[in-house]
């Protein structure tokens, strides 16, 4: 069962960041990276990860997504023009590149791994206490700091964002100065 | 409440992980629009993370969905400011393609 459903989010999440590269059209890129992010999701569900998947949907399909397709209409982005030998080369040399790194992974890939020593977290007590509850335990305790420093992250990401957004002021203005 | 049966081995996973990291580096390498290269950027992130969560999930140990969250919310900041840069990009010279963005090329 869980084989049946890895295979099928899998493929849909490889042929939907496929598409996000392939695709011409900014905006069906995007909405095939919500996609992708969906299907990631489900993923995580399937490795009993529900806080995790929720988070995906919310902060990337909803949030992050959201950000992007606001720019993309903000700058009203027609299809991209690719052509010319300039961007043959380039094509030819990353997916060269992109092969040459699959050829590696394909090499390296074992079906066995070594693994360490296993957690105390085990799939039996996490799903009898429930996943969100152990993360959220985990989160207040041993990484109360860093989850503290994220906030402060934020912040500085907001500030940043908007010095950045607002702009330098207009031209009038500057050369006035 | 029963636990789910054991799903596929480890090693699907860091396969399938890496081969969205994959296609997130072609699409850095190949595209020249900026936002598709971020889009690209957030797949490779995402790949990561999926490798993160299997880990969690195979070696019986949560930190590795803590350090999701904290991926996702350095991913989130990383957003925002990316694409304030790029908006104030095209305010200055009307374009989002970096080929186009070449005031550093000596």
């Amino acid at each position: 069962m869980t084989v049946a459903l890895f295979a099928v989010f899998a493929t849909v999440l490889v042929a939907s960041s496929l598409m996000v590269v392939l695709h011409r059209h900014p905006v069906t890129c995007a909405l095939f990276l919500v996609l992708a992010f969906c299907s990631l999701a489900a993923l995580y569900l399937v490795l009993q990860a529900q806080f995790v998947a929720l988070v995906q949907i919310l902060v990337y399909a909803g949030a992050i997504m959201v950000l992007f397709l606001f720019v993309l209409m903000y700058l009203n982005l027609k299809r991209d023009l690719e052509e010319g030998l300039h961007h043959q080369v380039r094509r030819v040399i990353g997916w060269g590149m992109g092969g040459l790194l699959l050829v590696e992974g394909v090499l390296l890939f074992r079906p066995e791994w070594a693994v360490g020593p296993l957690g105390r977290e085990t799939p039996q007590a996490v799903h009898a206490a429930g996943n969100t509850e152990m993360v959220g335990r985990l989160l207040y305790s041993r990484y109360l700091f860093p989850f503290e420093l994220t906030s402060l992250v934020l912040l500085v990401a907001m500030v940043g964002a908007v010095v950045i957004g607002k702009g330098r002021r207009r031209r009038g203005d500057e050369e006035a100065a | 409440m029963t636990p789910l049966p054991a799903g596929p081995p480890l090693a699907w996973y860091l396969g399938l992980s890496a081969v969205v990291f994959l296609i997130g580096v072609v699409g850095v390498l190949v595209r020249r629009n900026a936002l598709i290269i971020f889009m690209s950027i957030e797949l490779m992130l995402n790949a990561a993370n999926l490798a993160f969560v299997a880990f969690s999930h195979y070696l019986h140990s949560l930190d590795g969905q803590i350090f999701v969250f904290f991926v996702m919310t350095v991913a989130a900041a990383e957003v925002a400011v990316g694409l304030a840069i790029i908006v104030n990009l095209f305010r200055l010279r009307e374009t989002v393609y970096v080929d186009e963005v070449n005031i550093l090329k000596g």
